[in-house]
């Protein structure tokens, strides 16, 4: 059981899942955007701007359970020293900056019709400015600090602070009053978002988390590809 | 039965994690007024030190039936559903920006009951709906 988790193994698995998702990703991709942008009604107050929302809420979701994703990932590695770990942890973190900044842009391009403005210094959209650098120096970290170990080390101590941000993101249109409206899709209770909108939300988010899992699976075989690199060149 | 320095590592991170999350809850709480992007107008009449030459924001709904404009200005009433302040304004509107939703307006009290707003922002609320739904719910409060 445990073999399968040796990097050998692991690497012709990720092949044939990076084959798989090639197969199906750019159909999938082509319906969900063809609901999002042309079949789906436009808002009854919003009209067609509405659209960058099947965008800007998958990526912000991206954005949140990456990085929660990344901090549990770094919090294990510091306490137990597992190797594959920090090669998650490398992966991970340019796609959750991504996302990110994906989604400060796209709200920015909304903000501008809707609200009048690009951008509020309300408790929404700082606290998500503040996810992106966490995300920017935990990359600039592993970048350039060359002791693993080291490195390692610091970047797991500034993703826990960053967890704390995590909820804080979540919360803060209900905590503070923002200018960003608060979640219209909810675990607990009423969903404010009509089913013919809903649906095309959800395919956008499923057609992005297999985005994420194929630059993913890239990146974590370029890290391994790095590491065989460098032991043979220690031979 | 974990190794002592895991161990020693996991009880590390723990006191780590509690002193940090009692400081961000700490900083926070002491920036509490800073963080709330505008006041209801029930914030603005409970105040009390209000200082009446700082920029200010002052957020609700747009008052139905109280939206005046006219080529100087644009006047309209922002409620709380409890407290209401009166409010002018000369310059350009959001789209969104209609009676019944909510709003934020920028600009100086002139005094606890009169707000003049140099800029306007539309707060727009999570519902989303295609238009045929929207006037068919209103058909039917109509009824």
């Amino acid at each position: 059981m445990l073999n399968f988790f040796y990097n050998s193994n692991l690497f012709n698995w990720i092949e044939k899942l990076i084959k798989f998702i090639n197969s199906i990703f750019f159909v999938l991709l082509l319906i969900s955007l063809s609901f999002a942008l042309i079949f789906s009604p436009p808002d009854y107050l919003q009209g067609d701007s509405v659209r960058i929302m099947y965008v800007h809420v998958p990526s912000s979701w991206i954005g949140l359970a990456s990085f929660t994703f990344l901090a549990i990932s770094s919090i294990l590695s510091f306490i137990f020293k597992i190797k594959n770990l920090k090669l998650i942890i490398k992966s991970i973190a340019p796609i959750g900056l991504m996302f990110t900044c994906i989604s400060i842009v796209t709200g920015s391009i909304w903000g501008r019709p809707t609200w009048g403005t690009f951008w509020v210094w309300d408790a929404r959209l700082t606290s998500m400015l503040i996810l992106a650098l966490f995300y920017i120096i935990i990359i600039a970290i592993h970048k350039y600090i060359y002791d693993e170990e080291k490195a390692n080390k610091i970047s797991s101590i500034i993703a826990s602070v960053g967890l704390i941000n995590i909820p804080i993101i979540k919360y803060s249109v209900e905590w503070w009053s923002t200018l960003h409206q608060p979640a219209s899709i909810k675990i607990m209770g009423n969903t404010t978002i009509h089913s013919s909108m809903l649906m095309p939300l959800l395919l956008m988010f499923f057609v992005l988390i297999l985005y994420c899992a194929l630059i993913f699976l890239m990146k974590y075989k370029t890290e391994i590809i790095r590491i065989k690199k460098k032991n043979l060149k220690r031979l | 039965m974990l190794p002592k320095k895991v161990k020693k590592r996991a009880s590390l991170f723990t006191v780590f994690l509690s002193i940090s999350v009692i400081g961000v809850f700490l900083i926070l709480s002491a920036l509490n007024d800073n963080i709330l992007y505008f006041n209801s107008p029930t914030d603005i009449k409970i105040k009390q030190d209000i200082d009446y030459e700082k920029k200010i924001r002052v957020g609700g709904m747009v008052k139905k039936n109280t939206l005046n404009i006219n080529d100087q200005e644009i006047k309209f009433i922002i409620t709380d559903f409890k407290n209401e302040i009166s409010v002018s304004f000369k310059g350009t509107i959001p789209n969104l920006f209609a009676e019944g939703k909510g709003v934020v307006a920028e600009g100086k009290l002139k005094d606890k009951k009169f707000f003049v707003a140099d800029r306007i922002l539309a707060k727009h609320d999570e519902n989303y709906m295609p238009p045929e739904l929207k006037k068919i719910m209103e058909d039917s409060n109509a009824k």
